[in-house]
């Protein structure tokens, strides 16, 4: 089925002239019409591409794996709805959602399974837990891998060149949690951890940069991802009178702990990584989560040229609201699907390099990867619970927060370009009504209401981007 | 010394919860010798009830209480419908089938049940409504808040009238000579199908009380927090001797402060070689150490009169 007829062979060629023109422009509405060659209009081949996904389903985690699944098929049914064409071939994007459970072993099972369907990709797994030893079974079969969201610095360290993600790494997010308590001016903190391979790296990487900062740590607790109950282990760090209890997991837990740090009367503040920096979190946390404080690896959406758009079209497709991850998986997604438009093929072995090479404005960040497979511009960004919202508070490291500034800058330029130029409209506008006809009067008018228009919407995108 | 009193306040509340789940396993157990592990998908099912109804009360602008009540009303109600559905088609029908093929159906039900609730309420982890109240106190330097003394007053009223019903009515009469052989109890005019339906029926209305409670408590719910805690319940039913109702109860209480002494002290004991990572561990090693050393149980010897 792939292989090229002769009378194909001149549609193929004519079709990397298209795909390069779309690499290009980035353009999102190109239904390219393609200039079939002159002498063979034949049908193209159709290509299937299986794209694994992997997430935990169901458990205590199951929110945000859906989350993941639903960024992934906004994805992949965007690349499907543009219609692109791979050596020749017409693409079409399949995903295989599986179910990992947030379990290890389960998620090495689902690993092998996606391996003997022979997916051309994986996308995933969400936990650290789950993507380290699934990436082995990867890199054996030389399938390409990419996380948006395990954080683990572990996964990109193996030496396995199908490794990549798409997020800041816990490295990276433990510094910036570390340095931002020390400048909150905390001075003991209690550290917690799930025991999983994301909460206790976290965990470790926090306590690292903290101690570097000064801070003393009182206590180390610890507790499981499926716990409720969290009184016994908080009940002891109230008694060494912590200023902070550092949580390394997920929200599901996270939510009820800071919850019964009120109850006990634990008058010390929470701070939690992205697992924590959740929507969730705050409905489970009820008003103890107030005032405390988490991060998220990137740039919040909004502040994003594409966050708002990508949140719009996310909203109205899923009719929910994006939990944690999505837009990251998202990114990964595309990251592939670039990769194998620019290797022009599907095959692994063929687009594999080109992952390492990509330069992709995503939605999250511009993506580029260092030798490893990390994201090599990791900003981490601080925010507030505050009024059941999490609220911006900064980011820290990262090269994105140059490219905002420069954007913000630019923006800023193009308002006083607008303005300047409505005023003189404007004042063209009345000058032509007074001296000439009706006719030319109301043209005036017209391209002054325009300019003005036209000038409020680039003040308005400016401050959007602000 | 603060430490040790919050820890046993801690202990107590929760094992008050693990003593209600634990006499649903131990009734039905008594009086057929069946472990109904869909027991802790009982209480689940019973908490999300009690969170929708008393979610939509609160919604029409009823005060708290009036939710509150409503929920557990309709999730009694709920429940106990539930207890006899599963008897009835699940157990009934394999009453007389070796003793392995119902504990087989009891794990599937359990399955079914867990599927149907993430199918009715979804996946995600839902807030319970705040029916509580939310007054906190502090005695000798334990914190504590009004919904954790509702519970432990809650689950020992409901005790009490269930040690009531089985030595002071015919029901309990019925229940008690079934327990020791339903064979001759039938022929001594009992309805053995009926009183082991009542065994459902009242267990889960148990269940539905204890689902109410560990809503209201955690403000949380979702459709898989039934494993775990019917886990720990069916090793505090083990614990005090299952089939024996006050063991059930000793059990679960004492369950409870194990794992809140445990978590508090092992670190300190070990001298930080094992952390509070192995919480759950002493929940199985009781259970261990009981089937071990006591088979049947702490209060396991009063084999004759088990409910």
């Amino acid at each position: 089925m792939v292989f090229p007829k002769l009378s194909a062979v001149a549609a193929v060629v004519a079709s990397c002239f298209t795909l390069v023109a779309c690499g290009q422009k980035e353009e999102p509405k190109v239904a390219a019409p393609v200039p079939a060659a002159p002498a063979a209009p034949a049908p193209k081949p159709e290509v299937t591409v299986k794209i694994g996904h992997v997430a935990p389903m169901t458990g205590p985690q199951a929110h945000l794996g859906k989350d993941n699944e639903n960024g992934a098929r906004q994805a992949i049914d965007e690349l499907n709805a543009k219609g692109l064409e791979i050596g020749g071939a017409k693409v079409k994007f399949e995903l295989l959602a599986e179910d990992d459970q947030a379990d290890p072993k389960q998620g090495t099972l689902v690993a092998q399974k996606l391996i003997d369907a022979k997916v051309n990709g994986v996308i995933g797994h969400l936990n650290s837990g789950t993507t380290i030893p699934a990436s082995k079974l990867y890199f054996d079969a030389g399938i390409p891998q990419i996380s948006g969201s395990a954080t683990n610095p572990k996964y990109t360290q193996q030496g396995f060149n199908t490794a990549f993600r798409v997020m800041a790494n816990d490295v990276q997010q433990g510094k910036a949690l570390g340095e931002f308590a020390a400048k909150q001016g905390i001075k003991t903190v209690a550290i917690v951890d799930d025991r999983t391979a994301y909460g206790q790296g976290l965990a470790d990487e926090f306590r690292k940069a903290a101690e570097t900062a000064g801070i003393k740590i009182v206590a180390t607790e610890f507790t499981n991802d499926k716990a409720t109950d969290f009184k016994a282990i908080l009940t002891k760090i109230r008694s060494t009178k912590a200023d902070l209890v550092f949580y390394g997991g997920m929200d599901a837990q996270g939510g009820p702990l800071v919850k019964q740090m009120k109850d006990l009367g634990l008058k010390a503040k929470f701070l939690g990584g992205d697992g924590v920096c959740t929507p969730e979190f705050m409905k489970l946390g009820g008003p103890a989560s107030e005032g405390n404080y988490c991060s998220l690896p990137g740039m919040p959406l909004e502040k994003l040229a594409q966050g708002p758009a990508f949140r719009d079209a996310y909203g109205k497709k899923f009719n929910a609201e994006i939990q944690l991850y999505a837009p990251y998986v998202y990114d990964a997604v595309m990251v592939m699907a670039e990769a194998m438009k620019r290797a022009n093929s599907v095959e692994p072995a063929k687009y594999l390099p080109e992952v390492g090479k990509t330069h992709f404005e995503g939605v999250t960040a511009k993506i580029e990867f260092d030798d490893k497979g990390d994201l090599k511009s990791g900003a981490i960004s601080m925010y507030q619970y505050k009024a059941g919202k999490l609220e911006y508070v900064d980011t820290l490291g990262g090269s994105p927060m140059e490219a905002a500034k420069a954007e913000v800058k630019e923006a800023v330029a193009e308002v006083k370009e607008a303005a300047k130029a409505v005023g003189e409209a404007a004042k063209e506008g009345v000058k032509a009504g007074a001296e000439a006809a009706k006719e030319m009067a109301k043209e005036g008018v017209k391209a002054g209401a325009d300019a003005v228009k036209a000038g409020a919407d680039a003040a308005k995108a400016a401050v959007d981007k602000k | 010394m603060d430490i040790l009193f919050q820890q046993i306040v801690n202990g107590l509340v929760q094992g008050s919860i693990y003593a209600l789940v634990a006499l649903g396993y131990t009734m039905v157990y008594g009086i057929m010798g069946l472990i109904n592990f869909a027991h802790g998908e009982v209480v689940m099912i019973g908490t999300l009830v009690a969170l929708s109804v008393a979610g939509l009360l609160l919604q029409l602008g009823m005060p708290a209480a009036v939710a509150g009540f409503g929920g557990l009303a309709a999730a009694t109600v709920v429940c106990m419908a539930l207890g006899w559905g599963l008897e009835r088609v699940a157990y009934r029908p394999l009453r007389h089938a070796p003793r392995l093929t119902p504990l087989i159906t009891a794990i599937g039900m359990s399955i079914v049940l867990q599927n149907v609730a993430m199918l009715v309420w979804g996946r995600n982890y839902l807030t319970f409504p705040a029916v509580a109240p939310k007054a906190q106190f502090e005695v000798a330097g334990a914190h504590f808040t009004a919904v954790q003394v509702m519970i432990v007053v809650v689950s020992g009223l409901t005790m009490v009238g269930l040690l009531l019903l089985v030595y002071r009515t015919r029901l309990g009469m019925a229940m008690r000579a079934t327990a020791q052989n339903p064979a001759v109890a039938g022929l001594m005019g009992v309805n053995v199908d009926r009183v082991i339906a009542a065994a459902f029926v009242i267990g889960s209305a148990l269940g539905a009380v204890a689902g109410m409670l560990v809503g209201a408590y955690y403000e949380i719910a979702h459709y898989q927090m039934g494993f775990m805690l019917g886990l720990k319940a069916f090793t505090a039913a083990v614990l005090g001797g299952i089939g024996n109702l006050a063991g059930a109860m000793a059990g679960g209480v004492l369950l409870g402060i194990i794992e809140a002494l445990g978590a508090g002290y092992i670190g300190d004991l070990t001298g930080g070689f094992l952390g509070s990572n192995y919480q759950d561990i002493f929940a199985f090693l009781v259970l261990i150490g009981v089937l071990m050393f006591r088979p049947s149980g702490l209060f396991g010897e009063k084999t004759g009169d088990r409910a």
